[in-house]
């Protein structure tokens, strides 16, 4: 896997060789497959319940009906997606198979291309039942956002890929001993994100710094669309810029690092 | 041996020809303040089968890393079937391949679902009978659709070669490649190598520390030690200038720091 390589062809033949390698190794683990459906489940339920009981007792809820349990839903695109992308990377250094494919014809963009895919497939298979137990328990139709829901998904998808990626470098160079920041990174983003809050709540000092994260945009759009029944498409051209930039930094990053890897020779080891 | 003593036996990295396999230019390694690999050259013709030995940590495994591409040199340069190292890695990543036993294959796939995966990403063509072949040749067929992890360590060693032997690689580098064998299939895979190489003129560098497995395989023997090559001829003219008669002796000798004495009895 070579950075020279990145300014030649990316080839969908290779791309699709480590799907299908994902594909094998998630149909091959029930436990796997299983994990994907539980915690998004979890979330979704526990949440469902939380806002059917505050709608009950306050009337600001009962008219923003929804907010809760979308920005559950939401919030669950955003870690699940990072979490599916960072997974996929992690189980090559599980298995020690990280020098196989670094020694193979395989690009560091093909490589990030198929985890990307990869994230997408298990987010479906984690996110789609999610929902559909918030329409039949909750009666809150995520679909019936329409158009809105995908400007919210591409956003928070493509900030996703930009922490996977970036995490997945820093484990690339610092080994299995790095493997917390793959769970615990996306939390940090959480509080400032705004997810169940407008940002308002924040200081102001605090709010330069929430605008400055691109899941900011989204949840302040899902609520001005739940609250106010407003697209504001202003605020998810500016999280688009802003993910693109960030999506360039991260893949630019991971380059960095695995430069620093092979440089540190830990390519090899990737060990603790 | 000094440096300009073997550049008189063996085609040094200065020709750059493009009919050389490998050819390593003053190539320097340093880890903080290890010197793994200290200033070697050397250059290995096309179809010619090299070992490379040397005892823990004589800088095996980083010189064959940084011919691979996975280690950046500190200094120095790699040349691979005509191409630099890593700068153009793409243009011979798809004509090589190694095994090692720093790297595992997946565990959960199977080696068929294994061997599929590596066969698409090196682009293979006509995959399933390449696969068929392999599993006849290397006698994987009794587990082909066996989990990897699964396996016995001699199982998972011989998919390993397979995995190593999908592309057709003109140049193979393999590190212990018939360690945790048993010695009869370990017998066996260096047959299948010697045929291997024959077959197809592909040039092969082994890092081993066994040495029968050297004596028999390999036509020309670089030794290691500290990071330095120690000595680079045939076996026979190694064996022959410590005054041994097997490169097992050959390889104390170096270990234990007894070069000076055994070359001077030998004279």
């Amino acid at each position: 896997m070579t950075d020279s390589s990145l300014h030649r062809g990316i080839s969908l033949h290779r791309i699709g060789a480590m799907i299908l390698r994902y594909w094998y190794l998630l149909m091959s683990s029930w436990p796997r497959l299983l994990e994907l459906l539980y915690w998004p489940a979890l979330q979704v339920i526990t949440w469902g319940f939380l806002q059917l009981y505050i709608a009950q007792n306050a009337n600001f809820f009962a008219r923003a009906g929804g907010t809760l349990i979308g920005a559950v839903i939401l919030w669950d695109i955003l870690f699940r997606g990072q979490l599916g992308f960072s997974i996929s990377f992690l189980e090559e250094m599980w298995a020690r198979n990280l020098g196989n494919l670094m020694m193979s014809p395989l690009k560091p963009i093909e490589f990030l291309l198929s985890l990307m895919i990869m994230s997408l497939i298990r987010l479906a298979i984690g996110v789609i039942p999610m929902t559909l137990l918030a329409l039949f328990l909750f009666h809150f139709n995520v679909y019936a956002l329409g158009v809105p829901l995908i400007a919210f998904f591409c956003n928070l998808i493509f900030t996703s890929w930009s922490v996977g990626i970036f995490v997945s470098g820093l484990v690339l160079r610092n080994g299995l001993g790095a493997e917390s920041i793959v769970w615990t990174l996306m939390f940090a983003i959480m509080p400032l994100a705004c997810v169940y809050y407008p940002v308002s709540v924040l200081p102001v000092w605090l709010q330069y710094v929430a605008w400055a994260l691109p899941p900011t945009y989204v949840f302040e759009g899902m609520r001005a669309l739940l609250i106010e029944n407003t697209f504001r498409t202003d605020l998810m051209l500016s999280a688009l810029a802003m993910n693109v930039v960030l999506l360039v930094a991260s893949f630019g990053a991971f380059l960095a690092l695995l430069c620093s890897a092979r440089k540190q020779g830990s390519l090899l080891s990737g060990g603790e | 041996m000094t440096e300009n003593d073997k550049a008189s036996s063996w085609p040094t990295v200065a020709d750059r020809s493009p009919s050389a396999a490998i050819a390593v230019d003053h190539l320097v390694k340093v880890y903080k303040q290890t010197r793994a690999v200290d200033d070697i050259s050397f250059s290995l013709p096309r179809g010619s089968i090299t070992g490379l030995l040397g005892g823990n940590g004589a800088g095996k495994t980083t010189t064959i890393a940084m011919i691979m591409g996975l280690v950046l040199p500190t200094s120095g340069r790699v040349q691979v079937l005509g191409h630099r190292m890593p700068e153009e890695s793409a243009s011979v990543l798809g004509r090589m391949n190694f095994e090692s036993p720093y790297v595992d294959m997946p565990m959960r796939l199977t080696v068929r679902q294994n061997l599929t995966v590596f066969g698409k990403l090196y682009a293979v063509k006509n995959l399933p009978d390449r696969i068929a072949t392999l599993a006849d040749d290397l006698d994987l067929t009794e587990f082909i659709d066996r989990a990897n992890g699964k396996l016995s360590a001699g199982q998972k060693t011989r998919v390993a070669l397979a995995k190593a032997l999908i592309n057709h690689p003109e140049l193979l580098l393999l590190d212990e490649p018939t360690a945790s064998l048993d010695p009869d299939t370990a017998d066996w895979v260096r047959g299948h190598l010697e045929r291997y190489r024959r077959a197809n003129n592909a040039t092969i560098l082994l890092a081993s520390h066994n040495m029968l497995e050297v004596e028999r395989l390999c036509d020309r023997v670089i030794i290691m030690k500290r990071g330095r090559i120690e000595d680079d001829d045939t076996p026979e003219a190694i064996m022959a200038r410590y005054n041994r008669t097997t490169l097992e002796e050959v390889f104390l000798d170096v270990a234990r720091g007894r070069v000076n004495g055994a070359k001077e009895a030998a004279r």
